[in-house]
């Protein structure tokens, strides 16, 4: 995650006709993506190139910052001691994952603080599975198993993404995601070991949140605009179509294992295609929740800008005492 | 480094040592107030899992980096001294390893 303050000499100290013209640029910034090269910060690139990674990266970033709420409601309340620390080193590593995101992005010239304004004042998207609701402990265990298993799916061919930086942070993400989705699976299990009121709660969560991690991967290949470039600029590997499908049959044999159903008749093997055939996905729905009318769109974003105004003053802190500290040493030197 | 009245923390630089006998290397980036708080953060943010038994943190304002341009000028001279690489030197079979 280099930043962009690694810079290249400002324009000023740089000799006068170094510069390739934009035409060279572009063709070899092309040449490079087409022989499966990696792009770093310091490179030439087409400015959509770095709007698309920019929107990309950071609106992941986001995605882990306000996905630490809806499991964060259940720290106070974890059945055990050990159930807690899991889940509070998981909260972590989602805060964990904000932060390389947010650094990766900076190296593509835009700052902290503009992503945050952005996804305080509601302009950036996050994933719209936070905006559904925790009811209860069994939903931390289906978002660790289902949530955190679509999001490997998308994540793991992120790790060849064509842009250095997000690629690396990536690898660091998939390494503590697999860890995210065991602890969720193995604490369903347990439940599902348990009482028939305990089994009813695992079976109720899975109900409620199936539908919508399908819906995680985005619109289906052919409505998705944005697809198409990503895929030409090795930003994106795999179509949304083929890891929901990849999912779909991942996760049907781990729920016979659970024993559960998974909440959807149309689901059934299909000896010619190899694959699971599943329903229709609400897709309504989706963009309701993506446009901002979910079950909790407007109580995560509050939470999130309560958390960082109640922050405020820790940051101003910090800056005043390495001020000081700063304007010491300086005394002392001279 | 003394620039006054920063509103955002600046960015800071981190490289891990994952164990003793290997080299420090680059791991990612953090913003942090002070020198102290940015070596605080760095184990937090990228040694949860003990991936490190030393960190360096630098000021990345403080890192001067080649410009891209210029990497023919800088790096390509060195492809035609393939003379440099021991494999360059036919040495008889009978030598045995070298």
């Amino acid at each position: 995650m280099y930043t962009q303050a690694m810079d290249i000499p400002d324009a000023a100290t740089k000799p006068a006709g170094v510069s390739r013209t934009p035409d060279a640029q572009d063709a070899a910034f092309e040449a490079r993506i087409d022989a499966d090269g990696r792009i770093e910060p310091q490179d030439w690139m087409p400015e959509a190139y770095r709007k698309t990674l920019v929107r990309q990266i950071s609106q992941h970033a986001h995605s882990e910052i306000v996905g630490m709420l809806p499991e964060g409601n259940w720290i106070s309340r974890a059945p055990s001691l050990k159930r807690k620390a899991i889940l509070i080193a998981k909260v972590q590593d989602e805060g964990g994952h904000g932060l390389y995101l947010y650094s990766a992005a900076e190296t593509l010239g835009t700052s902290r603080d503009q992503m945050l304004d952005a996804l305080h004042s509601g302009k950036a998207k996050y994933s719209s599975i936070f905006n559904y609701p925790t009811l209860s402990w069994a939903d931390v265990g289906v978002i660790g198993w289902l949530v955190d298993g679509a999001a490997i799916m998308n994540q793991i061919p992120l790790c060849r993404c064509s842009y250095g930086p997000y690629a690396r942070a990536m690898v660091r993400v998939c390494k503590e995601e697999s860890f995210h989705q065991r602890q969720g699976y193995e604490a369903l299990l347990v439940m599902m070991k348990g009482s028939d009121a305990q089994k009813a709660m695992v079976q109720d969560a899975v109900n409620r949140w199936w539908w919508k991690c399908l819906a995680m991967f985005g619109p289906p290949d052919a409505d998705s605009p944005h697809s198409a470039q990503g895929q030409r600029w090795g930003i994106k590997r795999i179509s949304n179509d083929e890891l929901r499908q990849k999912f779909v049959d991942a996760t049907v044999p781990q729920a016979e294992v659970l024993g559960v159903t998974l909440p959807d008749p149309d689901l059934k093997w299909n000896e010619d295609r190899q694959h699971y055939d599943y329903g229709q996905i609400d897709w309504a729905e989706f963009w309701a929740t993506v446009e901002g009318d979910g079950p909790c769109n407007r109580e995560r974003l509050a939470t999130r800008v309560k958390a960082h105004r109640d922050g405020q003053w820790v940051r101003d802190a910090a800056l005043a005492h390495a001020r000081k500290q700063q304007e010491r040493t300086n005394k002392e030197a001279a | 480094m003394n620039t006054p009245a920063l509103k955002e923390w600046p960015l800071w630089e981190v490289f891990v040592r994952s164990k003793q006998g290997l080299e420090h290397k680059h791991c990612g980036s953090l913003h942090a107030a002070d020198a102290a708080q940015a070596l605080h953060m760095a184990r937090d943010v990228y040694t949860r899992r003990q991936e490190g038994v030393s960190i360096w943190v630098v000021p990345s304002a403080a890192i001067t980096a080649s410009n891209p341009d210029d990497k023919g000028e800088l790096f390509d001279p060195a492809a035609d001294k393939i003379y440099r690489h021991p494999t360059f030197y036919a040495i008889p079979d009978e030598v045995g390893h070298m």
